[in-house]
């Protein structure tokens, strides 16, 4: 169990795809945020495999977000 | 002359409502066809996709399903020249696809990113505490739509743009027109022209003096990129979608909350419970019906249905939202339900550019109103829902407290 818990992720932003939904800022603000172009920022590049990073990749309009190898 | 001037007597089975609910032949054409047909209130023929997945994916497929439609005929329209129609649409993104609409978007989304709504909060609390303050000073009933939830979005988009708030009741009423498809199209197109003109004025008015809302920062720091239809035409569509849909949301969700009483409690007693409340309640009622039509650029196939290439395609945004195959038990309003992934703003690069000033608006609106007026109650026949419109909602909701 505790290695699900401590598993981390790699996420993978494509800026050149990204639309500044922000929908990921309200699904994990400490692994996404935006520069002020609104376009997504990485804070945490393999954060801890959480409900929050799954759902900003999960619910990104422009499809900018995937989880490296998946 | 007569047939142009004919309205739609008919709804097409995408904006068939039945109080909250979509109506059930929609939700019957999802679970049996799957992919139907309708006659648009203009009068053509589009094809109907009903499931939330496929919903999804066409949403977020552009190089197939196009919102860069050729201007065909449509029944009743006024004949317009190549130049007319191009000046008419240019600025707006929901008519173009990439790389064009990346070009436009990127100049607006600085505006709406999460920081820029955080720095907005405290002023959208004044914004509506003043109106509640109003509809308190003047006591019950109130007419919750014209007292509340119109002039909320729409002194917010107003501050935002730039636009002069003494002219809110002129672009309420011509946006109100504009969108309602039972007002024949010459008037509708006509009503366009007027908004457009209006838009120009203060477009004009920018580029003499740019001011600081958004509308002077466009002109100062795009006034090169943007030709000055564009301006009008983005200002327009922000205006528009600024004001209509949010206060649709906030008159028909205050509505839906006052019917489900346990509801209402927790999403007023609960701040947590806000945030998920208001995603609930833009699925359940997904007012925007279909967003603007595709148009196919090769043939597709959709659960062994062949759609050509050239045809127009609509996506029942509320027979989406109810999916069972999305969401568990999807008729039920449970505000506690915390899932995402609805698609009430859309999916793909065309997703609502205005999502987060909507929810946080959502977000201030709803609790404020519930605890100004703990004792807030319709006054039973007085709920006139609208169904010949673009975004479904109510026209009076008269309330007391």
């Amino acid at each position: 169990m505790s290695d699900a818990e401590t598993a981390t992720v790699r996420v993978i932003a494509d800026r050149d795809v990204c639309i500044g939904a922000g929908m990921c800022v309200y699904a994990d603000d400490t692994v996404f945020d935006q520069d002020d172009d609104g376009l997504v920022v990485l804070l945490v590049e393999e954060p801890p495999d959480g409900e929050g990073v799954r759902r900003a990749v999960q619910t990104c309009p422009s499809g900018a977000l995937r989880l490296a190898g998946r | 002359m007569s047939e142009t001037t004919t309205a739609p007597t008919e709804l097409p089975v995408y904006m068939l409502r039945d109080g909250f609910d979509p109506a059930p032949e929609l939700g019957a054409l999802r679970e049996t066809e799957r992919v139907g047909r309708a006659r648009s209130p203009f009068g053509i023929d589009v094809w109907v996709l009903t499931r939330h997945d496929d919903v999804r994916a066409a949403l977020a497929d552009s190089a197939r399903f196009s919102n860069a439609a050729p201007v065909r005929g449509v029944p009743g329209m006024p004949k317009m020249d190549e130049a007319t129609i191009r000046r008419m649409r240019a600025g707006n993104p929901l008519l173009v696809d990439p790389p064009e609409h990346t070009r436009l978007r990127r100049f607006l989304t600085p505006e709406f990113t999460v920081r820029r709504m955080r720095r907005l909060e405290p002023r959208i609390h004044e914004i509506v505490d003043e109106r509640l303050d109003a509809m308190q000073r003047s006591g019950p009933p109130a007419d919750l739509i014209a007292e509340f939830a119109l002039p909320v979005p729409s002194l917010v988009i107003c501050e935002l743009l730039g636009v002069p708030p003494e002219d809110r009741a002129g672009f309420e009423h011509r946006t109100g027109r504009l969108l309602n498809m039972s007002i024949p199209v010459d008037e509708r197109m006509r009503l366009q022209a007027e908004s457009r003109a209006y838009m120009s004025g203060l477009v004009a008015r920018e580029q003499r003096e740019p001011g600081e809302a958004m509308l002077g920062m466009l002109v100062r720091e795009h006034g090169d990129d943007l030709s000055t239809d564009e301006l009008i035409g983005i200002a327009n569509i922000l205006l528009i979608a600024g004001h209509e849909t949010t206060s649709n949301m906030l008159g028909l969700g205050t509505l839906a909350l006052l019917r489900h009483p346990d509801q209402l409690a927790l999403l007023r007693d609960d701040p947590d419970a806000v945030g998920p409340a208001v995603e609930e309640l833009l699925r359940w009622l997904s007012i925007v019906h279909t967003g603007v039509v595709r148009t196919t650029t090769t043939e597709v196939e959709i659960g062994g249905t062949r759609i050509p290439a050239g045809e127009l395609v609509v996506f029942a945004l509320p027979a989406a939202n109810r999916d069972p195959g999305a969401t568990t038990d999807p008729d039920r309003l449970d505000v506690t339900r915390g899932e995402v992934g609805h698609l009430a703003f859309g999916h793909g690069v065309h997703h609502c550019l205005g999502a987060p000033l909507a929810r946080l608006e959502m977000r201030v609106a709803y609790p404020a109103l519930l605890r100004r007026f703990p004792g807030l109650a319709e006054v039973p026949g007085t709920a006139a829902f609208r169904s010949f419109h673009v975004v479904y909602g109510l026209t009076e909701l008269q309330v007391t407290w």
